[in-house]
């Protein structure tokens, strides 16, 4: 599984800072995984670093989850290889805030 | 997708800052004077700029000399909780803020216009990889000193010993001599240093590994390293304050520390008289009289004439001696400020009258200052770090409220008028006068 572009919605907070608009695309060689997608989400822009995972850790800030294919992938492994669905392109994997407020 | 879990750190109890003092603070109008002419006899006219950090985004509010006509400018980061902003006296359009949220952690942010425009450290606009392989996105790190085992716990709640968790930055403190050299205050208590403009952080483990770091133990609102003040005479010798733990010293740019608590009596505290231990909610200084120190602890207003090594209680006629702020007129280094509030579990102003107390003889005779200041069913807290004052001839005293209201006195505290009245609550307040 080589070369795949997925495509990532973050959640707003996270776009401002990156400067990017609702969904970004990432080329991924190798497995295509939670842990390979913030690798890559962190290359491309440096800015995020430490704003989805610990920099010391690498684990998962506590308010956020990822959904793939109308599934909460949050607390699967961050190796296991997501749905094959976000590794051709066709469905995104989005990086959810908890809802702030009542 | 039934996403339904939510935000539960909405209320920050006793701990947030304020300015010190002993801030070198901006740029000084060397000449200037309030009516707008310097006293070499030619048109001069200063610019203010207040600095203010809200629980929903940062603003910026100018004015010149007069201080009667303001711009307001934001919100910057609008969402986030800015815990500090703070401008370089070596070079005003230097300003770094503190951005930090529940959901992303920390950002560290830097403009070098004055505020018009804003980046992350080490990854300026635009940019997402930096040239010959500059580290990037390194701005936001903040990594204890683990090397020292001692250092690895800190008292709970509970009084177990729990490890040091980096959580947020709330105090940012400027060199005065190099815009790229500045301090960070942080949650879990340390003090990190910057020597390249914000890109990079490296910790003073000397702080926390002087031997007490295992008895301090986190106020309500964290264990958070709040208060700064570098001596604008002695450049090896700082001054930091820790909820709650206490203030401490260095005489050597910050390899070793001391406490210095001696003098505080705390009856909350299993021993009221310990060497650590205090809920130290701010100080400040005077920079022309470093030595001299103030400080607002959870009770008690107190004061020392030997850079800390002693304290005495100055409290005298206040109505309460609970409270956040505490600061001192830029040229009379015996007027200082403060703000009553209620006591620890009433966090709001006495009576519902919003009143800061004036001391001209450096403490215990307080006069109320109230003029344009509501006196009626007024609920509002001064958080530490959300006084601040101007080097204009004529003192300005700023302050601001969690019910978001930023008030200025152009008269050193005669008269108040709001700049703002429907901010966010207000988390800190910082004044640049340029010249």
């Amino acid at each position: 599984m080589t070369g795949a572009t997925i495509r990532v919605v973050l959640p707003p907070h996270l776009r401002a800072l990156a400067h990017v608009g609702s969904e970004i695309q990432l080329a991924i060689s190798g497995p295509v995984t939670i842990r390979s997608v913030v690798d890559a989400v962190e290359a491309s822009y440096p800015m995020l670093r430490g704003t989805i995972r610990d920099h010391l850790t690498q684990q998962r800030r506590p308010f956020l989850r990822f959904f793939a294919c109308g599934e909460d992938v949050t607390h699967e492994s961050p190796d296991a290889p997501l749905p094959e669905a976000v590794v051709s392109g066709a469905e995104p994997l989005l990086v959810v805030g908890a809802i702030a407020g009542g | 997708m039934g996403l339904t879990f939510f935000s539960t750190f909405g209320l920050r109890c006793t701990s947030l800052l304020t300015t010190n003092t002993g801030r070198v603070d901006g740029i000084l109008q060397i000449f200037g004077s309030n009516d707008g002419f310097n006293r070499m006899g030619g048109k001069f006219m200063s610019t203010v700029r207040v600095l203010v950090g809200t629980r929903k985004g940062a603003f910026i509010l100018t004015s010149d000399g007069k201080r009667k006509d303001w711009k307001v400018n934001g919100p910057h980061f609008a969402g986030w909780e800015m815990y500090h902003l703070k401008g370089s006296s070596a070079d005003p359009n230097r300003i770094y803020a503190s951005q930090t949220s529940g959901w992303f952690g920390q950002i560290i942010q830097r403009s070098d216009d004055g505020g018009k425009t804003w980046f992350q450290p080490g990854t300026p606009p635009g940019e997402t990889t930096g040239p010959g392989g500059t580290p990037k996105g390194e701005s936001n790190k903040f990594v204890y000193d683990a090397a020292r085992a001692p250092l690895t716990t800190h008292q709970w709640y509970d009084g177990k010993q729990h490890p040091w968790e980096f959580k947020r930055v709330w105090h940012l403190e400027p060199s005065p001599s190099d815009p790229d050299t500045v301090y960070a205050g942080v949650e879990d208590a340390a003090l990190f240093r910057s020597t390249d403009g914000g890109t990079s952080w490296h910790e003073l483990s000397g702080l926390r590994g002087h031997g007490t770091g295992p008895n301090w133990q986190p106020g309500a609102g964290g264990l958070c390293l709040h208060t700064i003040i570098l001596d604008p005479k002695d450049p090896n010798r700082m001054f930091i304050a820790i909820s709650a733990a206490g203030a401490f010293r260095t005489d050597d740019g910050g390899k070793t520390w001391k406490p210095i608590n001696r003098g505080l009596f705390s009856q909350y505290i299993p021993d009221p008289r310990a060497e650590v231990g205090h809920c130290v909610h701010h100080i400040a200084m005077n920079a022309g009289r470093p030595g001299v120190l103030f400080m607002q602890k959870h009770w008690d207003v107190m004061r020392s004439d030997d850079a800390g090594d002693n304290w005495h209680e100055v409290s005298g006629n206040l109505p309460t001696d609970f409270g956040f702020v505490i600061d001192v007129h830029a040229h009379e280094p015996e007027t200082i400020y403060v703000v009553p509030i209620k006591s620890d579990g009433e966090h709001f102003v006495p009576d519902g009258k919003l009143r800061v107390y004036r001391s001209r003889t450096g403490g215990n005779e307080w006069e109320a200052l109230t003029h344009g200041l509501p006196q009626a069913n007024c609920y509002v807290n001064i958080l530490r770090d959300a006084m601040a004052v101007d080097s204009l001839d004529s003192c300005g005293v700023y302050f601001g409220t969690t019910g978001g209201q930023v008030y200025c006195s152009a008269d050193a505290g005669d008269t108040w008028n709001p700049i703002v009245r429907d901010l966010p609550a207000v988390l800190s307040v910082e004044v640049q006068t340029i010249a």
